[in-house]
């Protein structure tokens, strides 16, 4: 009787690889559709969450600045100075300078993306406003509405081209940035693009790089659509 | 704030490193803005000259400020792998946009009556072109440029992540340089941007003719200026990076 074996190599199972993911062929379309629900598809959630938290605080703050601005003409220059200050700052320097205070948080990452949206927001609504028509602005008066009124039913909707323009700038920037925003939080698509780093596999930069674009592009696309909808008359002035 | 502080003493401590990965960023995003603006420049006077093309001028913009950059580097990273090429490839598409958009709509939005004064003087296309479009266009072209150097200076920080070198390496580097080393070379490259931004920004003053002079933004994208057509706009300012 032989003794037994002292030792058997044992050579871990990790699974079926294919021969695509095995020679890091540049996509591997098998591999992308595994991965979909446990990594791209709660990247893309978390990605389009981090937007709208941010272009949506970013709005509020920017409006209730801007309708400040409409009424103190003064505080226009000290905003447009500080928020363009704060977007000229890289964004991955934004990051990393807000950890030593806020840490490795959402919260973070929210204060530099809502930062990014406010001198676009901000300068677009200011701008959406001064150029309402006098004559649209003594016909409310007219009307007799009160200033309320008239912001509310008239200067706002008209000023609504603008401010659309404004968000779509915000939006697509804010998607962009989210992407850079995986440095200090793991969310969102940048967080598969950091983990390809380690590994070097290509299926996962293009996949996550190319959503990315594709939610950009797409978020764009419909914040247009949303602008035709909202301003019909803008479609029939001729200039 | 003890990391802030740090931050100063890693400054001095290292003073040698940071000034030759500053030297290495300017000289990734100096490559990148040349390469852009032997692209765009022509390209884009020229089609404005003929005023042709509109459409692809207007709309290279807008799908260029949506492209996320570190996508861009990412699918890069695919395709031509780690290196200074897959970086500089991402810069340009980067920049491209922003400088086409500005140098069409620069020529193209000079005022038709200037032009027809000058064709009525006896003048031919090259001399209209070299004489009236050119001196005009200036200030809104080279805000073109301010808007793409800031933005591909902003974006280089991001190569690092494709061995492109440069403050980002140790920015995404803490492993190696530490908390207070990824901090302070953080505020060299907010310093590095604010800087370009301001120094461009003096710059562009100084090429607007006096009568054009309007307020250029001391930070940040231009404004959008009033234009003749109002399609022509240029690039809507900076775009992420």
């Amino acid at each position: 009787m032989s003794p037994a074996p002292l030792a058997v190599t044992v050579i871990p199972n990790f699974g079926r690889g294919s021969e695509c993911v095995r020679d890091n062929h540049t996509f591997c379309w098998g591999w992308f559709t595994d991965h979909w629900g446990d990594t791209f598809r709660p990247a893309l959630t978390q990605h389009v969450v981090l937007t709208l938290i941010a272009v949506g605080v970013g709005t509020a703050i920017a409006m209730a600045c801007a309708l400040f601005a409409y009424r103190q003409r003064w505080f226009e220059g000290p905003f447009v100075v500080f928020s363009g200050f704060l977007y000229t700052i890289p964004s991955l320097a934004l990051f990393q300078l807000l950890v030593p205070i806020t840490g490795l948080t959402t919260t973070t990452a929210e204060i530099a993306l809502v930062s990014y949206t406010l001198l676009i927001l901000f300068r677009n609504i200011l701008t959406g406003l001064r150029e309402v028509p006098e004559e649209a602005r003594e016909a409310a008066r007219g009307m007799g509405l009160t200033p309320r009124q008239s912001l509310l039913r008239v200067e706002l909707p008209l000023a609504l081209p603008a401010i659309i323009a404004g968000l779509r700038v915000a939006t697509v920037t804010v998607i962009s940035l989210a992407t850079v925003a995986a440095f200090v939080i793991d969310k969102g698509l940048g967080a598969p693009i950091f983990a390809a780093l380690q590994t070097s596999f290509k299926t996962e930069f293009i996949a996550a790089g190319g959503l990315a674009v594709a939610l950009a592009l797409t978020a764009d696309a419909l914040l247009v659509a949303v602008q035709r909808l909202l301003t019909p008359w803008a479609r029939i002035r001729v200039t | 704030m003890k990391d802030f502080r740090d931050s100063f003493s890693f400054m001095a401590d290292h003073l040698d490193l940071l000034w030759h990965k500053l030297v290495e960023h300017l000289a990734l995003s100096g490559a990148a803005i040349g390469v852009s603006l032997a692209i765009a420049v022509p390209l884009g006077m020229w089609l404005g000259h003929l005023r042709r093309g509109s459409f692809l001028a207007i709309n290279v913009a807008n799908i260029g400020r949506a492209l996320p950059s570190l996508a861009l580097i990412s699918i890069g990273l695919a395709i031509l792998g780690l290196g200074f090429a897959n970086v500089l490839v991402a810069l340009v598409v980067l920049a491209v946009p922003p400088i086409l958009t500005n140098a069409y709509t620069s020529v193209a939005g000079v005022d038709p009556e200037a032009v027809a004064a000058a064709r009525g003087m006896g003048m031919r296309g090259r001399e209209v072109f070299r004489l009236i479009e050119v001196p005009l266009a200036l200030p809104l072209l080279f805000a073109g440029i301010r808007t793409a150097s800031v933005y591909v200076v902003a974006t280089a920080t991001l190569a690092a992540i494709a061995g492109g070198g440069g403050l980002g390496e140790i920015i995404v580097n803490q492993a190696s340089y530490g908390l207070s080393g990824v901090v302070a070379a953080s505020i060299w490259v907010a310093a590095l941007a604010l800087l370009v931004d301001l120094g461009l920004g003096a710059v562009q003053r100084l090429l607007t003719p006096r009568g054009l002079r309007r307020q250029a933004p001391v930070l940040g994208p231009p404004d959008r200026g009033t234009r003749h057509d109002p399609r022509l706009q240029p690039a809507p300012g900076a775009a992420p990076r």
